[in-house]
C-alpha cells in the first residue's frame, strides 16, 4: 500500500473540510473551481450518448418493474419490455408477502436487522479506530494500521470457509450473529475514516477542549463525532449495502429458512421456479420477480435520499488519500 | 464555531510540535482505547480464521487413522489439480477482459460528467450509479431472465425482427454474459470514485492549463488523468479482489444453465463445493488459502507496477 500513502502528499488539499458536515465540504469542493462561467456551453451529442448509456443501466430495472405487474403466465407469453393486458402488481405483492406463511416478510426483516446492525456497529468501530489512529500517537500505531490496511486485500470469501468452521465449533452457525459479527470489521471503513478524521477534526480544537478540561471520551462524543458525521454516514451506507447484498456468507452460515436474508431467500425461490413446473411452484416466477423489486427499493431510496452525505464523504475522505 | 474556523486556517506545520508536546504524550494513552474494540474484533474475525485456515490446510482426513498431519501435501495436490487451474485461468481471463472495459467506461463517464457539457448530468450520474445498490443476486436474476433464449426480450425481439440473437447462456457466451452483469453492477461505483476525485482538482490548475493554450482534450489528458492516478489505482485494486473471488453471479446462473457452469467454474465456486458438498474441509482450506495468496500477490504486483512507473 506504499503507493497509496505516498500519494497522500501529492493530493491537492481541500481547504475547509473542517466546518460542519456535508454542506461545508460540498461548498469546499465548489468554491475553488472558477472554471465554470455563468453561461454554460452544453453539448447535445454528448448528452444523447450519455442518455443511451443511462438507458442501458436502467433497462434491467425497467424490465423488473414491468415484470412485477405480470402473472407467471404473462411473463412467458407477453413481450418482456412492455406491460401485459392485465396488470396485477398488487395481487403479486400480496401473494409475495403471504406465500408460505409470509416467509418473505421474515426475510426482509432479517435483512434489515442484519444490515442495519452491522452497518451501525461497523461504522462506529471504524470511526472510533480511525479517529484514534489519526489523532493520537502511540507505540505500534503505524504497525497496527498497516496490518489492517493489508487486510483489505484478503478476499472475504477466503475467510468465509474457516470462519464457518470456527463458528460451528462455538455454536454460532445458524444464528444472526454468524452474519453480523464478520460484517462488523471493515478495514476499508477504517482506512476511510482515518483519512477523513485527519482533516475533519482540527488538532487545535482538541487542544482547546483539553484545556477546558474535557475528557478524551467526552471530546470524541461531543466534538469529534459531529465533525466526522459525513464520513460516518458514508461508512454506514457502504457497509449497509455490503451486508444487504451479501449472499455468500448467509448462504454458508444459515440452514434455517426463517433466518435467511432476502438474497438467499430469493435465490432459493428462483431455484424452485426453475426446477418445479407444476403445482405450487408454477407461480414461483412471479413471486421471485416481485420479491426482487421489493428488495431493491429500500436501498435505492436510501442512496438517493442520502446522496449529499455519501458523495461528500467519498470526495473528502475516500479519494483524497 | 469560532474555534473551528480559526483552526482550519492555522498552519498545520505550526500545530505539529504543539500537538506533540500537549496531546501526543499526555493523551496518548487514550489512542489505544479508541482503536481497541476494532482491533480485538479484527484479530478474532480476520486473523484467527486466517490462521485456522492455514492450520487446517496442513491436515488430511483419512479413512484409516483419522485426521493426520500431512505438511504441504494439500498444496501439492492443489497445484496439480486441473479443476482449480481451470477455475483460476477462467477468472484470470475474466479479469483481463472485464476489468479494463469496466474501468475505461467508468473513466469516460466520469470525465463526461466532470466536463460540464452534459444536460441532466445529475440524473445521468445517479442512474448509472443505481445498479450498485441492487443486490448481485437480484442483478443476476434479472439479467438471467433478460438473457433467456425462449422468453427473454432480446430473443423475443430477435425473432420478431428476424435477426439472429446470440445464445447468451451458451458455453461460448457465458463468460461475456457474466462480465456484462458485473460491469453493469460496478461501473457506477467506480465512476463515482473517479468523479469524486476529479471534483477535488483545484480550479487554478485548469486556468493555468487554459492560459498555456491547452484544449479540453489536452486538459483531460495532462491534468485530469495524472490527478486521477491514486483513485484509478484504488478502483483497480478493488477490481482485482472482486474478479478473483467471483462467486455470486456464476453460482446463480448455474440454476439456469447447469450444463455450462459446473461446480468448479471459478476457483471460489470450487472451494465452496469442496467444503460444503464434498466435505473435504482440509483441502478446501488449502484451496481458499491459495486463492487468497493469488489475490494478494496480484494486488501487490499491481501496486509495484504502478509504483515503478511513477518513479521512473
Amino acid at each position: 500500500m506504499t503507493v497509496v500513502s505516498q500519494s497522500s502528499t501529492r493530493a491537492p488539499a481541500t481547504p475547509a473540510t473542517t466546518a460542519s458536515g456535508a454542506t461545508a465540504s460540498r461548498r469546499a469542493a465548489r468554491i475553488p473551481r472558477g472554471r465554470r462561467s455563468p453561461v454554460r456551453r452544453r453539448s447535445t451529442p454528448l448528452t444523447i450518448v450519455m442518455l443511451a448509456v443511462l438507458a442501458y443501466f436502467l433497462l434491467p430495472l425497467f424490465w423488473l418493474a414491468v415484470a412485477s405487474t405480470k402473472s407467471t403466465q404473462d411473463l412467458f407469453n407477453s413481450f418482456g419490455l412492455w406491460f401485459s393486458h392485465s396488470p396485477r402488481l398488487l395481487a403479486n405483492i400480496r401473494q409475495t408477502l403471504t406465500y408460505d406463511d409470509g416467509v418473505f416478510l421474515h426475510w426482509l426483516l432479517n435483512t434489515v436487522l442484519y444490515s442495519v446492525g452491522s452497518a451501525l456497529g461497523a461504522a462506529l468501530l471504524a470511526t472510533a479506530a480511525g479517529y484514534g489512529f489519526a489523532k493520537y500517537r502511540f507505540r505500534g500505531n503505524g504497525t497496527a494500521f498497516n496490518l489492517v490496511l493489508g487486510a483489505i486485500m484478503i478476499p472475504t470469501t477466503a475467510l468465509a470457509i474457516p470462519t464457518y468452521l470456527l463458528f460451528a465449533k462455538v455454536g454460532l452457525v445458524n444464528t444472526p450473529w454468524a452474519i453480523v459479527l464478520p460484517s462488523l470489521v471493515s478495514p476499508f471503513g477504517l482506512y476511510l475514516m482515518r483519512i477523513y478524521a485527519q482533516d475533519a477534526v482540527p488538532d487545535s480544537l482538541l487542544e482547546a477542549a483539553r484545556i477546558d478540561g474535557a475528557g478524551e471520551l467526552r471530546i470524541f462524543v461531543r466534538i469529534a463525532l459531529r465533525l466526522l458525521a459525513p464520513g460516518l454516514v458514508t461508512v454506514v451506507l457502504f457497509t449497509l449495502v455490503a451486508t444487504w447484498n451479501n449472499y455468500f456468507l448467509p448462504l454458508i452460515m444459515l440452514n434455517d429458512p426463517k433466518l435467511y436474508p432476502v438474497t438467499v431467500g430469493l435465490s432459493s425461490w428462483a431455484a424452485q421456479a426453475q426446477n418445479g413446473g407444476a403445482g405450487a411452484s408454477s407461480d414461483m416466477l412471479a413471486l421471485v420477480v416481485t420479491g426482487s423489486l421489493i428488495s431493491v427499493i429500500p436501498l435505492v431510496v436510501a442512496f438517493l435520499m442520502l446522496q449529499r452525505y455519501w458523495q461528500s464523504g467519498l470526495a473528502a475522505g475516500g479519494v483524497k488519500q | 464555531m469560532t474555534a473551528m474556523t480559526a483552526a482550519s486556517t492555522e498552519d498545520p506545520r505550526r500545530a505539529g510540535p504543539q500537538r506533540r508536546r500537549l496531546g501526543g504524550l499526555r493523551h496518548g494513552a487514550a489512542g489505544p482505547l479508541f482503536i481497541a474494540p476494532f482491533m480485538v474484533l479484527f484479530v478474532l474475525l480476520f486473523l484467527t480464521p486466517l490462521g485456522y485456515a492455514a492450520y487446517l490446510s496442513l491436515f488430511q482426513e483419512r479413512l484409516i487413522g483419522g485426521t493426520t498431519f500431512v505438511g504441504l501435501d494439500n498444496y501439492m495436490t492443489a497445484l496439480k489439480d486441473p479443476l482449480l487451474r481451470e477455475g483460476l485461468l477462467r477468472v484470470a481471463e475474466f479479469f483481463a477482459i472485464q476489468v479494463p472495459v469496466m474501468l475505461l467506461l467508468a473513466l469516460l463517464f466520469a470525465l463526461a460528467l466532470d466536463s460540464g457539457l452534459l444536460r441532466l448530468a445529475k440524473v445521468i450520474r445517479l442512474g448509472i450509479f443505481v445498479p450498485y445498490a441492487v443486490p448481485s443476486v437480484v442483478a443476476t436474476l434479472m439479467w438471467g431472465y433478460l438473457y433467456g433464449p425462449d422468453f427473454g426480450p432480446f430473443a423475443q425481439l430477435g425473432r420478431k425482427l428476424d435477426v439472429p440473437v446470440p445464445h447468451f447462456l451458451s458455453d461460448t457466451w457465458m463468460l461475456g454474459s457474466l462480465a456484462n452483469v458485473v460491469t453493469w453492477e460496478f461501473v457506477g461505483y467506480n465512476m463515482i470514485i473517479l468523479y469524486a476525485a476529479l471534483r477535488t482538482i483545484p480550479g487554478e490548475l485548469y486556468e493555468a492549463a487554459a492560459v498555456d493554450g491547452a484544449g479540453a482534450w489536452r486538459i483531460a489528458w495532462s491534468v485530469k488523468l495524472p490527478a486521477l492516478r491514486p483513485a484509478l489505482l484504488l478502483t483497480l485494486l478493488f477490481s482485482v479482489i472482486g474478479s478473483f473471488q467471483l462467486f455470486n453471479e456464476p453460482k446463480l446462473l448455474q440454476t439456469i444453465a447447469p450444463d455450462v457452469i459446473d461446480s468448479s467454474y471459478t476457483a471460489n465456486l470450487y472451494a465452496y463445493t469442496l467444503a460444503f458438498t464434498g466435505q473435504q474441509v482440509n483441502y478446501a482450506a488449502a484451496v481458499s488459502f491459495l486463492l487468497g495468496l493469488v489475490i494478494v500477490v496480484f494486488s501487490y504486483a499491481v501496486l509495484i507496477t504502478a509504483n515503478r512507473r511513477r518513479t521512473s
